[in-house]
């Protein structure tokens, strides 16, 4: 009995502390202290991982099944990609920046670096947007010389056959319209299916975040972020290292693995 | 920033009629939309079976041609599947998830208004296809290529496709919902080892919901990339892989399988003990064993391709992991029956839905062991045994479950009971009715009567089981018919019921039926596994627990106001879906456009909308 009395005094001290936090301004009062859209978020996170990973986990199964090329070693550039991988590397120690500048309350400062976030999110984006426009163009240059040799890539001696008489140099494979034959879009085989639907839904997730940082730095124009409100920052700075993580991963499977010789092929 | 919100759109204040229904985000009315709905849809899935048993209850019969056949089954299935049950379970987490941990409302009310509406749009455009141009036609599992543009050139597939993406961000939005609701709106001393079993059953199933559904998203991205703009996911010609699909779906769809099944073990849980007058037996075993089967539901999907040739490797360790989740499973049967041992059962309508739970799942369950064998199940997959197997872990389960789920909360959400009399007819009706509808299945798919052909030849021996089941098919619609009277009359003119007719456990039994607005008068202390028995019976009680008296005096409680945002949010993906499926054309573009930007104008606002407004006067 005495015992069931210290519980209930116990329960009375738990709800009394419940009552006081529900009475503070922002912060309700939650089981375990956490707030509820962080705990959303990262069970939003946690369910982003499934769709990725499906993503990432059909790519891999169709990565060396394409029938025709251009392969991943006929197109990417690891320099370029590795300048833009970078920058959006960098992107995260900037927002980073942002939430520690609007924690200590510094206005200014958070409007520096989401707006420098934002922009590295764009220019990640613009560098996607000249990829896949690199991709899609792409055009076979050889020399009709170093057919047999082993100096050209599998895709370029699936062309030989335009070393007629009279040809020394192929300069790209055009249908009588004039279109380019050689370039990668989403129908020319399983690797172009599968690189741009993964990369493209990567990139939907970069647009949306530049999207929220923007809105988050127009809103603090009109009072919307404040230091007591840090946890808006806070959330955005999530989704944005989620995202860059899973670019890592991409970089990772899909530049690195596609390029060097060695990578596992399946 | 609210002042510009509410300029575009006031902030809806209709206490009743329409408009509260259209723009609530109560918990419980949102529960009973979703009730209703479910339910709705349920009878529709039923119809669709019913012309499926009418065109085999006799052999060599031309009632509806093979192509409407093969629209029905798939639409019954998806229907069933993502349309009654689910959403059915959705419902019960609606209403009672609050109720049960001691909440005033789940964690995002607008969110949860946003997931019934974006769910009933999926609903109605799934729907929708039977009018427009034919219905989809590849089964519930939709198995590439058949859904590929070359074999399908219809729309039924793009209706499908997308209907079920939008019913997946519905229940992907309630999932994550319930998830935060129960870590961090529980009562005080409500620790995880205390939550009601449906609450535990709740969140289990919401994690998987959570972690599955991407994946069929995907999925289902990749056949509609194929379809609308020529990619080659499942081009074999190009080296795509059908089988790709299958794993994608199956991955899926195992999880799937314990989330129409783990609320069913829930309401179970809650009911036994109650009509039996003692404590749940084993209730940590229950809440691991739940667990488990979460954890072990993402190990056997590839025992729904034993036949496909994945080699004896992979089958052999599928099959011992499909055999392995029949312990906890299991675990949880006994532990029900421990519970009812020895126990004062009192047989209301309720409490024999649970027992005829009992009985049929494991019939289910000895079935589903059965072809956890690779080398029996060859002999099975695609026949009628594998469809009377189904249908009794998810009708003589789930909807037993529901049943019985429906008859113990029914007098919380009306305040009135259900006719018992009726209700032990409806209970008998749908108990034999199920049977003989089933069981016989059994029998054909020994004798090797595939799936999903509309008709058969007079001699192959399966005139009389076909006809046998489809008699029980008129049993059990007569039993359905009853439990509707049951329903509407209960709620006109049912015997008035206080606030706890079953004498029972848990915490939403404390408060008045139906629950005021706000819940919880103040928020409840938790003590121990059955709450309101403790404190019925112990004493152990230092707030009086809410409701019933009458005081209406709501003051100081902040209740989250309704909007106009989660609603007008779902037109727009209600909108966008439709323009979608004709993206083809150009009309169909730019009505997808417009579906989007709704959404989109309509998310921004919301998320700029507080969730009080602070100069509006309090406890609406």
């Amino acid at each position: 009995m005495i015992q069931m009395k210290a519980k209930v005094i116990k329960g009375a001290r738990i709800l009394q502390e419940a009552v006081t936090t529900q009475h503070g301004t922002d912060h309700e009062y939650t089981t375990t202290g956490l707030n509820h859209r962080k705990l959303l978020m990262w069970a939003f996170l946690g369910s982003d991982c499934m769709f990725f990973g499906s993503l990432i986990a059909t790519y891999m199964v169709y990565y060396g099944k394409s029938k025709v090329g251009p392969f991943p070693e006929d197109l990417f550039s690891i320099p370029i990609t590795s300048v833009s991988t970078f920058v959006l590397l960098m992107s995260s120690m900037s927002m980073v920046l942002a939430y520690a500048a609007i924690r200590k309350g510094s206005l200014k400062g958070f409007r520096v670096w989401i707006l420098s976030t934002a922009l590295m999110g764009m220019t990640f984006l613009a560098f996607q947007v000249f990829e896949f426009y690199e991709f899609a163009n792409h055009e076979v240059h050889f020399d009709c010389s170093q057919v047999g040799t082993g100096n050209l890539s599998a895709f370029e001696e699936s062309f030989q056959n335009e070393c007629i008489e009279g040809v020394t140099t192929v300069d790209g494979i055009h249908d009588s319209d004039g279109n380019n034959l050689t370039g990668l879009t989403p129908k020319t085989n399983l690797f172009g299916t599968t690189f741009f639907t993964l990369t493209g839904f990567h990139g939907a997730h970069v647009t949306l975040g530049v999207i929220w940082l923007l809105s988050l730095f127009f809103y603090s124009f009109r009072g919307g972020v404040t230091r007591e409100r840090d946890l808006d920052v806070d959330l955005a700075a999530l989704y944005w290292h989620f995202v860059d993580i899973v670019w890592i991963v991409i970089f990772t499977v899909v530049y690195l693995f596609g390029v060097f010789p060695g990578f596992p092929e399946s | 920033m609210s002042s510009m919100t509410t300029s575009i759109l006031p902030r809806p204040i209709h206490p009743t009629g329409l408009w509260a229904w259209l723009t609530t985000i109560d918990h419980k009315r949102i529960g009973i939309l979703y009730g209703v709905t479910a339910f709705i849809m349920f009878l529709s899935g039923g119809i669709e079976a019913m012309y499926i048993r009418l065109q085999l209850a006799a052999p060599e019969q031309e009632l509806v041609s093979p192509e409407i056949y093969s629209q029905l089954f798939t639409m019954h299935g998806t229907t069933m599947i993502f349309l009654a049950i689910m959403p059915m379970g959705a419902a019960f987490f609606n209403y009672l998830i609050p109720l049960q941990i001691g909440a005033r409302d789940v964690a995002f009310p607008r969110l949860n208004a946003f997931s019934y509406w974006t769910f009933l749009g999926g609903a109605v455009m799934l729907k929708s296809s039977w009018f427009l141009g034919g219905a989809p036609n590849a089964g519930w599992f939709g198995y590439a290529p058949i859904t590929s543009s070359a074999y399908n050139p219809g729309h039924g597939i793009d209706f499908w496709i997308l209907s079920l993406q939008i019913l997946g961000i519905a229940s992907l939005a309630a999932a994550f919902n319930f998830i935060v609701t129960i870590i961090n709106l529980r009562a005080p001393g409500m620790s995880l080892m205390r939550m009601p079993i449906f609450t535990w059953m709740t969140f289990v199933t919401s994690i998987l919901l959570i972690l599955a559904f991407p994946v069929i998203t995907v999925a289902l991205i990749e056949v509609m990339f194929d379809r609308f703009f020529g990619t080659n996911f499942f081009n074999v010609g190009a080296g795509g892989q059908p089988l790709l699909w299958q794993h994608l779906f199956w991955v899926f769809g195992h999880p799937e399988v314990y989330i129409l099944i783990l609320p069913a073990l829930g309401i179970i849980a809650e009911v036994i003990p109650t009509f039996s007058k003692k404590p749940l037996f084993g209730y940590p075993v229950v809440v691991l064993s739940g667990v488990v089967i979460g954890f072990m539901g993402w190990m056997v999907w590839s025992h729904h391709m034993f036949t496909v040739g994945l080699g004896p490797v992979a089958n052999s360790v599928f099959a011992v992991t499909t055999m392995a989740i029949a312990v906890p499973t299991g675990v949880k049967i006994f532990n029900y029956m421990a519970t009812m041992w020895k126990g004062s059962i009192s047989l209301t309508t309720s409490m024999l839905y649970a027992i005829g739970f009992i009985f049929l799942f494991v019939i289910g369950g000895l079935s589903g062991v059965m072809h956890s064998s690779a080398a029996s199940d060859a002999q099975q997959q695609d026949t009628y045994f594998i469809v009377a197997h189904l249908h009794y872990v998810l009708f003589g389960g789930s909807i037993m479950a529901l049943g019985s789920g429906i008859y113990y909360w029914f007098p919380k959400m009306t305040g009135r009971l259900m006719d018992e009399k009726l209700g032990k007819l409806n209970f008998l009706l749908v108990f034999i009715g199920m049977n003989v509808t089933f069981f016989p299945m059994h029998f054909l798919g020994l004798d090797g009567m595939p799936r999903r052909i509309y008709t058969y030849d007079s001699d192959m021996g399966w005139n009389l089981w076909n006809a046998v089941s489809s008699v029980g098919y008129l049993i059990l619609a007569l039993g359905v018919l009853i439990l509707i009277v049951n329903i509407i009359w209960s709620v006109l003119s049912g015997e008035k019921a206080d606030g706890d007719p079953w004498d029972a456990r848990t915490l939403e039994w404390s408060m008045s039926s139906p629950p005021p607005e706000y819940n919880f008068e103040q928020i409840p202390i938790v003590h121990g596994i059955d709450p309101y028995w403790e404190q019925k019976r112990e004493g152990l009680s230092t707030v009086p627990i809410s409701g019933g008296s009458g005081d209406d005096d709501s003051h100081g409680i902040h209740l989250p106001q309704p909007s106009y945002w989660p609603p007008l949010a779902s037109l727009g993906l209600f909108v966008s879906g439709y323009g979608l499926v004709y993206l083809s054309s150009s009309i169909g573009l730019v009505v997808s456009i417009i579906g989007a930007a709704i959404t989109m104008v309509a998310v921004y606002a919301w998320s700029f909308e507080p969730v009080n407004d602070p100069d509006e006067g309090e406890g609406h």
